[in-house]
This record gives structure tokens, sequence and C-alpha cells, in this order.
């Protein structure tokens, strides 16, 4: 049932997921929210590991959440499910493209779409951020806790990492070693 | 992966011309789905009909799978250690940095006007605080895009008549 369930909620996604995989961020939280697969720091730790492998951000996600919850069976389908919308859609366009291309109705509807594709990022960055700096809910002494200030002196870095067009990868690994150093030193 | 593919199909095997890319890309770009797999069907479809989009696509898929699936057995086996908690400690605050970026070029790339705002604001209030289901927000947001260029071209028509 767990697996019927997986491959249909991908389908589900991988019909609505514009402008690469990080619109899609948001959506599998809310589905992994609804059907409790897995928590908010892991579905975190996947977007870290499958914007590190190869392959497209939205395939790595769903195989790591296929994995996650129902093994082999579940990667496959679950891969199957986000794939599968994209390549039908491909297909009809491959063969009537010139009228898709000039289509107002679909222009139309891009033109609504497109904006959308911002929010959704919006709120994967809203959700992420509560996850990473608000663990156990917001508490007026987190302020006072050693970790917080260790996150957000890694996002800070990182930020300025990434608008420098450092490779997402060494950013990755340099978080790593610094989560690693801190939470041994201050003994997080 | 877009230079890579242009170098393979039209450099070394020629089963497609330059602009064929282009074209391509565009598709790729306003069709839902990961642009590389987008491709993959496209090219394959255009070379050799169905079966050829078929095993092109499994052809991009495939390695993503095979990586993934082991690196998800390593990491249940290597998840109680502490330094390997610690580590995604960080990680997590990096993808947040990385979600900023994806964030800040998506908004670079959209239209800058109130109605292109106001469905981006409208999108984040729906999903990430009233908690809609994204699916359905995103139809809402298709449909009033489809409404909104039918009122312009008619207010456009009524002007120019």
């Amino acid at each position: 049932m767990i697996l019927l369930e997986l491959f249909l909620i991908f389908l589900k996604i991988g019909v609505f997921t514009f402008g690469g995989g990080y619109s899609m961020i948001a959506m599998i939280q809310y589905e992994a929210e609804q059907h409790g697969w897995l928590s908010q720091s892991e579905l975190v730790d996947f977007v870290a590991l499958s914007e590190s492998t190869p392959g497209p951000l939205a395939v790595n996600m769903a195989t790591f959440v296929g994995m996650k919850t129902g093994g082999v069976l579940g990667a496959v389908l679950a891969t199957l499910g986000v794939v599968l919308p994209s390549f039908v859609i491909i297909l009809i366009i491959a063969k009537c493209y010139e009228r898709f291309k000039t289509s107002k109705a679909v222009g139309g509807t891009m033109l609504g779409m497109k904006p959308a594709v911002v929010g959704m990022i919006g709120t994967a960055l809203f959700s992420v951020g509560r996850t990473v700096f608000f663990p156990g809910g917001l508490q007026a002494d987190r302020f006072t806790q050693a970790s917080f200030w260790v996150f957000l002196g890694i996002f800070a870095v990182s930020a300025v990492l990434v608008f420098k067009k450092v490779n997402p990868i060494k950013i990755i690994l340099l978080s790593a070693a610094v989560g690693i150093g801190a939470g041994y030193s201050l003994n997080l | 992966m877009i230079p890579l593919i242009q170098r393979e199909v039209c450099d070394n095997k020629k089963w497609m011309k330059e602009q064929d890319i282009l074209e391509i890309v565009a598709i790729a770009e306003s069709t839902p789905g990961p642009i590389a797999i987008n491709a993959a069907t496209f090219v394959g479809f255009r070379t050799s009909g169905f079966l050829g989009a078929a095993l092109a696509t499994l052809g991009v898929v495939l390695p993503s799978f095979l990586i993934i699936s082991l690196i998800s057995l390593v990491l249940t086996e290597f998840q109680s250690v502490r330094a390997v908690q610690y580590a995604f400690m960080g990680i997590r605050a990096a993808v947040l940095a990385l979600i900023l970026k994806a964030l800040w070029m998506m908004f670079k790339a959209s239209k800058k006007n109130a109605f292109s705002y106001f469905i981006m604001a409208a999108v984040l209030v729906l999903t990430a605080f009233v908690k809609i289901d994204a699916v359905y927000v995103i139809i809402g947001c298709g449909l009033f895009g489809l409404l909104w260029s039918l009122l312009m071209r008619k207010e456009h028509s009524d002007d120019t008549a």
C-alpha cells in the first residue's frame, strides 16, 4: 500500500515540478509531514546528498525518499513516478511543438506558474530555515544556545560562498567539517 | 549537462543540429520535470522515436538511481555515528544557503511586475503558513495566469478597436 502511495505521490510531484528540483522541496516536505515518512531534518540531509551526487536533484530526492520509506522497490517506484510525467509530456510536445510554442493558453498558464515557482522555493527556504535554526520549535532561550550561533555562522559563510559561485560540493564538505569541529568542541 | 548533450548529439553523433538543442532547452525549461530528463526524452524521440525516448530517459536516470541507492545503504549504516550527526548538522545550515541561491536565481529570471509579485507572495503564504497542498496552489496560479492573459488581451483589443 505504501508503495502505491509513494508512486502516486511522486507522480503528482512530477507533474507540478517546474524550474528545477528546488521547487519540489516544499512539496515533498508537505507529503512527508502528511504521511509521517521522514523527519524534517532527514529531508534536508537528502537535499544536501542529492546536491552533491551526480544527476538531477528531483530524481535523486525521489530515490532517497523512496528508499527510506519503501526500500529498493520504493526507490524504483518513487523515481518512476517523478520521471513519468515529464516523459509523457515531452513525447506529446515533441509531436506538436509548433502548436505548443505559439499556444496562447500555454503562454497564459505559464505566466501564472512561473512566479509560483519562486513562492514555492520561498516556502522551502522558510521551512528548512525553521528546521535548521529552531528544531525544537520557537523558544526564546534558543538565542542563548551555542548551536544556534554556530548554524547561523555556517549559513552566513555558505551564503557568501554560494553567491561567489564556489562549487556546492565544496561548501557542503566545508560545512560538514565545521559541524564536526563545533560539535565535538562545544559538545552540542 | 546541456553542453555535454550538445557535444555528443550534434558534434559526435550528428543526430541533430545545434539549433534543435536550443529548442530543446527552451521546451525543457517550460515543462514540468527535471531539465536533464526532458532533454534526454526529447533527443531520444527525435532521433529514434518512442523506443529511443524510453532508452535515453532510462540511461540518464539509471546512474543517479544506482549511486543514490548505494549512498542510502551506507547512510543507514553510519547514521548513529556521532561525527556523522555533527557533520549533517553543519551541512543543513549550508543547504539553507543553497536554497537561498536557488530562490534568488529564480527571482531574477522572473518578470518584475505587480502580477508576478502578487503570485509569489500568495504562493508563499498559502503553502508555508496556511499549508494548502502546493498542487492546488499551482493549478490555481496557472488558471489565474490564463484568466489574466485573456483579460489583458481583451482590454488591449478594446483599446485598439
